[in-house]
């Protein structure tokens, strides 16, 4: 297995609150190549993010924790790791860009310093040479006169420039794989076609590897090669986008895709909504997570909880029904 | 004046000052909006889509007097609103009613949805005591929440049922023309579908008039029997929504759909995708002319003259562009 970059295997992460116990991730798995963008989707409070931050080892603890699983990157795990090690990894190994950039940055740190640090503390450069590599890659990102804002605020930029410089931060030391978690959500349309324009130039460029956090599907099918959906802490569908817009397996799926306006839809479509609200997660699910929303509930959906199980090639899907039939799966 | 016509906006300008220095004067306008124009029918639903900071908002509020002009004039029901005081106002108040965008800032943590739901309608002395009670279980049942909640508070929902609980609110007094503010960018995509078939039987069923003001050009679509684009303060396209969607003609309106994302991986492979360049620029000092044409692929020397006007182009699509109305 030497072409796999990332694989993480049986994540799950605990949060300790004043109501008891929340099961955020609840065993999760997903493998990465190098060179490939994952796209990992699902609503709020599903575990996406959490997953992310787990096996960066940014889950404050406590009130966090990861009770269970490994993260290996380059056969090593990353959950093992010594603060000292897990922070050379984030730097120069996995780089991470966060939704809101303005809670982000320092700010009262200028930009040309927060976006040169790393350089000087993990690749040891000069000031001044950290300054050029700096002002290099600003360009790169797309800010127009690099030279003259690195001494610039944060609040000195736009959204979609923060966004820019965060992402230039986050690649300044060249990792391997690049975490994006929600980097457009905040953002207007256009702007939001400018950064991921970007991305996938920078991907291309740079060869790297991505794993794209979003809720929104429109966005990943331009972006990503395979995509995840995330529901309840559990992976509960796994395939090549291609497959997963053409043929998606899981209810839960097949409940978000319908209930997604497109901007090329017929008139007046009803759109399907998904009814009730996603689960709160006290207890570790011992069924299916989505049985109580599901139109294709059938008895085994309440007893016992569904894993991924390989229905096509690449594409897995954690369900007991099959969407076609809407008998059992065998 | 035609009868089908429920609201319509002439020319409406609202700018905010911006005050400097010890003394606070006033150094300048945001101008956030700049001469906007539109009318909306009866039992329609009108779009109004734009990216932040294009005054979609602020239009939407000016109609309520959240706001107030300096200069233009709304009609609604061919009486002229701006220029009223606020006790001749009142009548039309009832008539008008707002959801917000933001469920968690909208409802006072400290009413019940009782005290929420049912204030409109005492202040109004529509309704008290127990039928009060009754009435505002009637308004929870069409919004599709359990008549049971009436005492519980906010926090003991979740967004959409909040959202639900504005919708609520905003029905009590049967108003007209409801201005829904951004009502769903708040929720997840599950619940924001939920909301919308809501709004939608709902406007069949008390035939209600909308203002949809929205970011998300596929759920305007969706919603929307006309729509108008907006950017930095001006309407540049209005049409159906039918026609706007097929066959958009703004060079702005064009790279704003083109900009939207489509959940198919093959037509996402094939699209040609028109890119904006640079940020949107301040509304503090707009470009002369048309506002647009510092982003705009098809800017020449005539668009830094004089802003254009909504012209119409086909049978009741309008653009405000010259490089359209000269036919190119």
């Amino acid at each position: 297995m030497s072409d796999i970059l990332l694989s993480i295997e049986n994540l799950e992460t605990c949060f300790r609150t004043p109501e008891g116990t929340i099961h955020a991730v609840n065993g999760v798995s997903m493998k990465l190549e190098p060179g490939e963008t994952l796209g990992i989707v699902g609503e709020s409070g599903c575990g996406k993010s959490v997953t992310m931050l787990s096996i960066l080892g940014l889950i404050p603890n406590p009130p966090g924790k990861v009770v269970a699983g490994k993260a290996l990157y380059r056969g090593q795990d990353l959950l093992k790791m010594k603060d000292s090690e897990i922070r050379h990894v984030r730097c120069s190994e996995i780089g991470m860009v966060f939704q809101d950039p303005l809670t982000y940055f320092n700010p009262v740190l200028t930009i040309g310093r927060q976006v040169s640090e790393p350089l000087e503390v993990h690749r040891s450069l000069s000031h001044k040479e950290a300054l050029d590599q700096t002002v290099e890659m600003l360009e790169l990102v797309g800010i127009p006169r690099p030279k003259e804002r690195l001494n610039d605020y944060p609040h000195q930029f736009s959204g979609g420039m923060r966004q820019r410089v965060m992402i230039a931060m986050a690649l300044i030391c060249s990792p391997q794989i690049l975490i994006a978690d929600e980097p457009t959500t905040a953002l207007d349309v256009t702007i939001q076609a400018q950064i991921v324009e970007l991305v996938k130039s920078l991907r291309d460029r740079l060869g790297m590897s991505i794993i794209w956090i979003t809720h929104d599907l429109s966005l990943i099918a331009g972006l990503a090669q395979r995509m995840a959906v995330m529901y309840g802490g559990f992976v509960i569908e796994e395939a090549p986008v291609e497959d997963m817009y053409a043929a998606p397996q899981h209810p839960y799926t097949l409940g978000l895709l319908g209930s997604l306006p497109r901007l090329d839809d017929v008139q007046g479509r009803k759109l399907v909504s998904i009814e009730g609200l996603p689960p709160v997660l006290f207890k570790k699910p011992t069924s299916c997570p989505f049985a109580e929303r599901c139109n294709f509930r059938i008895e085994r959906c309440n007893l016992e909880n569904p894993s991924l199980r390989l229905v096509d090639k690449c594409h897995r899907v954690a369900c007991w029904v099959n969407p076609e039939t809407r008998r059992e799966n065998q | 004046m035609n009868q089908d016509v429920l609201l319509r906006v002439e020319d409406l300008k609202v700018y905010f000052p911006i005050h400097r220095g010890v003394f606070r004067t006033v150094v300048g306008h945001v101008q956030a909006v700049d001469g906007v124009s539109f009318t909306i029918r009866r039992g329609e639903t009108l779009g109004l889509v734009g990216e932040s900071g294009c005054g979609k908002t602020t239009t939407g509020r000016a109609i309520l007097k959240f706001n107030r002009p300096i200069s233009g004039k709304i009609y609604f029901d061919d009486q002229e609103l701006v220029g009223l005081s606020e006790s001749r106002f009142r009548p039309f108040r009832r008539r008008i009613q707002m959801i917000f965008q933001d469920p968690y800032a909208s409802l006072n943590p400290r009413m019940t949805v009782k005290e929420t739901v049912g204030e409109p309608l005492m202040i109004y002395r529509l309704s008290r005591g127990v039928n009060l009670r009754k009435e505002v279980q009637g308004y929870l049942e069409l919004v599709g929440l359990s008549p049971q909640y009436v005492d519980r508070y906010p926090h003991e929902f979740s967004g959409g049922q909040r959202q639900r609980i504005g919708i609520a609110r905003a029905l009590a007094l049967r108003p007209d023309l409801i201005v829904c503010d951004e009502p769903i960018s708040a929720l997840d995509v599950s619940i924001q579908a939920q909301v919308v078939n809501l709004l939608k039987e709902l406007q069949k069923e008390l035939h209600l008039t909308y203002l949809f003001i929205a970011h998300d050009l596929s759920m305007v679509r969706h919603i929307s029997d006309r729509v108008a684009v907006m950017y930095l303060g001006t309407i540049v396209e209005l049409a159906s929504s039918q026609d706007l969607y097929a066959q958009p003609m703004h060079p702005y309106t064009q790279a704003l759909m083109s900009a939207v994302p489509i959940p198919d991986p093959k037509i996402e492979l094939q699209r040609n995708r028109t890119i904006l360049t640079g940020d949107v620029p301040s509304a503090d000092n707009p470009p002369s002319g048309c506002h647009f044409r510092t982003r705009c692929p098809l800017a020449t020397e005539i668009c830094a003259t004089v802003k254009p006007r909504l012209n119409e182009v086909s049978a009741e699509h309008y653009t405000a562009c010259y490089m359209i109305s000269k036919g190119g």
